[in-house]
């Protein structure tokens, strides 16, 4: 146990300077001028289901708040939260898809991408606009637009990326039970 | 590498602070902008801002791009506000003011028009003090600031592992990309969207392969020099607090109480000329 206190530490260390690297600077063009599109949080389901929902949550708080204060325009805390509860989630989840087992099919691919879709529901339709109303006394409909658009683009970039990460990782990793004593 | 996150060396009373109290102070001032929307308060926040911003000797050509670029936020964000609710600060505020008609029986209020400055000034009181702190606060000095309000050292430790590898993962990427690029990935415009996210992957797997190695190496490297063993840990770079320090933070905290008291003296977040 004492092995993965330290390991998690590390691996959120590293995970958020995955994050930071993916969302500050692999900026993706998209039709919509000025958008770009977020693949870190491919990297974040990613990372929290090799991980684990302690690890996730603190790579999106730091990640993101990272990202937030190095463009200076302070951190915007509801969305920063959001990132953390998305990690949280995938986290949570983790043990449906045995991602460290070294078996990622068809079955796995399924259950990751519902997770994920929960997960970016709960973030961006729930807490993020909640958030904004709560925090920033912003008009509903403009956070819940706003939320469902950052929404709908993350599950796109989440199931393409994310989904390619972990059958990537689960390829390179020892099948479990793939080691028999004679 | 170019500096990320923007710190500037000079020499001033702000610099000499500790990273802790910066910390501090920044939390409370951004606190105390976050819940009030008092607009007497919002008006003397900027000006104190700015004063602060003169004498930390930084100028403004140092922090010019990333003014611009938050003032661009901000325009956009407002924009955003008018057209989804042009007479939300009519809800908010709970008077109108007719001044125009707009689309749809809309009326452009003065309440409205009220709202917007609020969260114009709201960002002018923020934007300053979040420059100051990131262009005077040494990264290193940032997580052992961190641990010394309280976090928890694994969590310290962590942030500090992010600031030291960012530059590394960076450079990986750069790498990776360019020897992807050479065997024809092609992540611009010219191709479809899922296809660019599809080259994405392709740069991104040996980056996470390699990551996960650098997880496993850095973690044994941690484990045999003891990390984790006691309970506490001092920093290089942590120092003690001076009076200075101790009076920052006291004025920032004044400044929480007072837009705390605002808030409940009058039972609400909202001023305006018309209450």
């Amino acid at each position: 146990m004492k092995n993965n206190a330290v390991k998690s530490i590390v691996a959120i260390g590293i995970g958020a300077a995955l994050f930071f690297v993916c969302g500050r600077f692999i900026a993706i063009p998209c039709p919509i001028p000025n958008v770009t599109i977020n693949i870190q949080y491919g990297v974040l389901a990613f990372m929290s289901a090799a991980f684990g929902p302690i690890v996730g949550l603190l790579i999106g708080l730091i990640g993101h708040a990272l990202i937030d204060f190095s463009w200076g325009w302070g951190v915007w805390w509801s969305w920063v939260f959001s990132s953390a509860i998305f990690g949280f989630v995938m986290g949570c989840t983790k043990k449906l898809y045995g991602l460290n087992d070294g078996e990622f099919g068809t079955k796995q691919i399924v259950r990751f991408n519902v997770s994920q879709l929960i997960g970016h529901i709960i973030a961006w339709g729930i807490a993020a606009p909640a958030l904004d109303i709560l925090i920033y006394a912003e008009p509903a409909s403009k956070v819940f637009l706003q939320g469902i658009v950052a929404g709908v683009s993350n599950i796109v970039t989440t199931a393409i990326v994310g989904t390619i990460l972990c059958v990537a990782y689960a390829a390179a990793r020892p099948k479990k039970g793939s080691l028999k004593e004679e | 590498m170019q500096n990320l996150f923007n710190y500037i060396s000079r020499k001033s009373p702000i610099h000499e602070l500790t990273g802790a109290t910066k910390l501090v102070c920044l939390l409370l001032w951004t606190f105390a902008v976050m819940i009030t929307y008092d607009t007497r308060i919002l008006i003397a926040l900027p000006v104190i801002a700015f004063i602060l911003f003169g004498i930390s000797k930084i100028k403004l050509s140092d922090v010019k791009f990333m003014i611009g670029f938050t003032l661009v936020f901000m325009v956009l964000n407002n924009i955003l506000v008018f057209l989804f609710s042009p007479e939300h600060g009519v809800g908010l505020y709970g008077t109108c003011h007719q001044l125009l008609p707009l689309w749809g029986g809309k009326y452009l209020t003065a309440e409205q028009l009220w709202y917007h400055l609020n969260l114009v000034l709201k960002y002018l009181s923020s934007i300053p003090v979040i420059l100051l702190f990131v262009c005077t606060t040494q990264p290193s000095e940032f997580a052992a600031s961190l641990n010394k309000i309280g976090v928890k050292y694994s969590v310290a430790y962590s942030v500090s592992l992010a600031l030291r590898y960012i530059p590394d993962i960076q450079k990986e990427y750069n790498d990776i990309s360019k020897a992807q690029q050479a065997r024809g990935i092609e992540m611009s415009r010219k191709v479809s969207l899922v296809k660019r996210l599809k080259s994405a992957s392709t740069i991104l797997i040996p980056l996470i392969i390699m990551s996960m190695d650098k997880i496993e190496t850095i973690s044994n490297a941690m484990e045999l020099r003891g990390f984790g063993k006691n309970k506490k840990r001092t920093w290089y770079m942590a120092r003690p607090f001076t009076k200075r320090d101790i009076l920052s933070m006291v004025f920032c905290a004044l400044l929480l109480a007072l837009s705390i008291w605002s808030n409940v003296s009058r039972g609400t977040r909202f001023w305006s000329p018309w209450m």
